[in-house]
């Protein structure tokens, strides 16, 4: 910690015009007497004429001062402090300095310039440098004529997209998003249960391409991913195409500006394609969850790079997934569901919600094998135009559900194997039994999202093993 | 102008070695395509021909590429060929 002088300690830059115009009060204060060091950050030969210019090259003064604006006052005494002023009002510098009559000829009051130690960059670099912060995860040394980026590659660190190199600087920053300590575990992750700390989330976070914003969401997405009913491990293990999908609710939402609209399950936003492939990262590099590897899918799916969206709250004429869940409104939460797609629900005609839930059925019947039953679960994604259909006919979510369910009964006698010169389906045991319901009473789950133009809505298939068996849709606060 | 040595954190869990671990050696060279490639140095053609045909003896099989230049990289097509073709590679580095 470097200690100011006793006296007036005043920090200015050249670059800042208030440090410029308050140039001569240099003089004036040390032809009063009056004890002065200048702590100039940009330029030893500012102020002009001052015999006491420290130039805080490194910014280390600056630093360990807090100095946030520039031109700031210190006065000290024995050691401490005991006034500061930042910017220049003459009242308030007359009054601490004990001086009258300061700056005549100056406007008497003008506000100060950010101090070059808080610039963005600069700030993560000096608190690296001369602060407490100590970071746990291996330093990777990048020979001088390497690139960061190829680097990244080499180690296996990638997704097969470009990451952002996860740099000190940038890894401060990103846990400068969350108040949880470096070190803090935030859970076990799969298949190589390894301890995860809120750094190592961090790291991902920074290669991901996320804002420090974003880095709450991305750890309660991995919370989520670490609970014993969500199955990470039988997820990515399994040879089918699911993988976590994200689902963002409550005001967390519209603060790191989701998009739930026009193209919310397509590209173009950073939030949400940053946050789905920040748990992705974390999954692969903390839990060792490589293709090939333990991860075994057949053909996978587009959304194991990233599958992330929120929900479209404001617009849906119902109460939303995580309300449903048990949450209050204002709280907000991550959804993980074991899932991939997706499947178009194509309804350009029906003004009536019977007619419309006809379609949705129809479309839904074909998720998994037309002829499979109570395996995969499903989230529709209900489209504003679709939506308000439902809402002129004073439909509830749960009375679209009842409607659905009761249209997703499929006969014993045609779902069973052999039925319609089919070999696939279930167990002859089934032939006798009347209906057979299409998904499990819990197994339909409705969101509200996408743009105002469109008779379309959207069926993000589950895992075939969905549920107890295997993985349970699971939803978790953001703290 | 060189860039400067970075730092960056590893993501990973470190269970394993920070640096690049070399593949798994073969077994046997038996049953597998050796590279024998020449990187036009002096005289490392006459090493490596020799070389080949004592394998050839000893009934392995070889295959015989060419660098344009040792001072450069190999071309991109050469050592995807390589890759595609050969499961070990020697090559002569010195005359």
């Amino acid at each position: 910690m470097k200690r100011l002088p006793e006296g007036f300690s005043l920090f200015v830059k050249k670059t800042c015009p208030t440090c410029v115009l308050i140039e001569p009060l240099v003089q004036e204060l040390a032809d009063a007497g009056t004890q002065l060091t200048v702590y100039s950050q940009d330029d030893p030969s500012f102020p002009a004429g001052c015999e006491r210019v420290i130039h805080d090259a490194s910014l280390e003064f600056s630093f360990c001062h807090h100095i946030e604006t520039v031109p700031t006052l210190i006065l000290t005494r024995d050691q401490k402090e005991v006034a500061r002023l930042a910017g220049w009002h003459r009242e308030e510098w007359e009054s601490l300095t004990g001086l009258d009559h300061l700056g005549s000829g100056l406007p008497g009051y003008r506000p100060g310039c950010g101090s070059l130690n808080v610039a963005p960059g600069i700030r993560e670099e000096l608190e690296l440098r001369f602060g407490a912060v100590r970071l746990a995860a291996r330093r990777i040394e990048v020979a001088p004529m390497a690139d960061d980026l190829e680097t990244c590659f080499e180690k296996g660190w990638t997704d097969g997209l470009p990451v952002v190199p996860p740099t000190p600087a940038r890894v401060l920053a990103m846990l400068h998003g969350t108040r949880r300590q470096p070190d803090e575990i935030v859970g076990v992750i799969p298949p190589n249960n390894a301890a995860c700390s809120v750094e190592k989330v961090a790291i991902n976070a920074v290669m991901a391409g996320c804002k420090p914003e974003y880095l709450p969401v991305v750890l309660a997405a991995v919370e989520a991913a670490c609970l014993d009913a969500f199955c990470m491990h039988g997820l990515l293990a399994t040879t089918y195409f699911s993988s976590p999908v994200v689902i963002v609710n409550g005001p967390v939402r519209q603060a790191i500006q989701m998009n739930s609209g026009v193209n919310a399950l397509g590209q173009g936003n950073r939030a949400n394609a940053t946050i789905g492939r920040a748990l992705q990262l974390v999954i692969r590099n903390v839990g060792g969850g490589i293709p090939g590897g333990v991860d075994r899918a057949t053909l996978g799916s587009p959304g194991k790079y990233t599958f992330c969206f929120a929900e479209d709250e404001e617009n849906s004429p119902w109460e939303s997934l995580s309300v449903q869940k048990g949450f209050d409104p204002g709280v907000s939460t991550v959804t993980l569901f074991p899932g991939h797609g997706i499947h178009e629900i194509y309804d350009q005609l029906s003004r009536t919600p019977e007619s419309l839930a006809r379609s949705m059925a129809g479309c839904l019947k074909a998720v998994v094998h037309p002829k499979i039953c109570m395996a995969a679960d499903v989230v529709v994604v209900i489209s504003p135009e679709h939506a308000a259909v439902f809402q002129a006919a004073g439909w509830s979510k749960q009375r679209l559900l009842e409607e659905l369910h009761s249209l997703l009964q499929i006969s014993g006698r045609d779902a069973v194997r052999g039925a319609d010169g089919n070999t696939e389906g279930l167990p002859e045991s089934y032939a006798d039994v009347p209906w057979i319901p299409k998904f499990k009473k819990d197994g339909l789950m409705i969101v509200h999202a996408g743009g105002t133009a469109g008779k379309f809505s959207a069926i993000i298939t589950g895992w075939i093993a969905s549920g107890a068996k295997g993985s349970q849709t699971v939803t978790r606060e953001i703290k | 102008m060189m860039k400067e040595k970075s730092v960056l954190l590893d993501p990973t869990a470190e269970r394993s070695s920070a640096e690049r671990e070399i593949l798994p050696r073969p077994k046997s060279l038996s049953g597998i395509t050796i590279g024998l490639l020449d990187i036009s140095k002096a005289r490392g053609a006459v090493f490596l021909k020799r070389l080949g045909e004592l394998m050839a003896a000893e009934g392995l099989t070889v295959r015989y590429y060419e660098k344009p230049t040792f001072a450069r990289v190999a071309p991109i097509e050469l050592y995807q060929r390589m890759a595609m073709e050969s499961q070990v590679v020697v090559e002569a580095l010195a005359d």
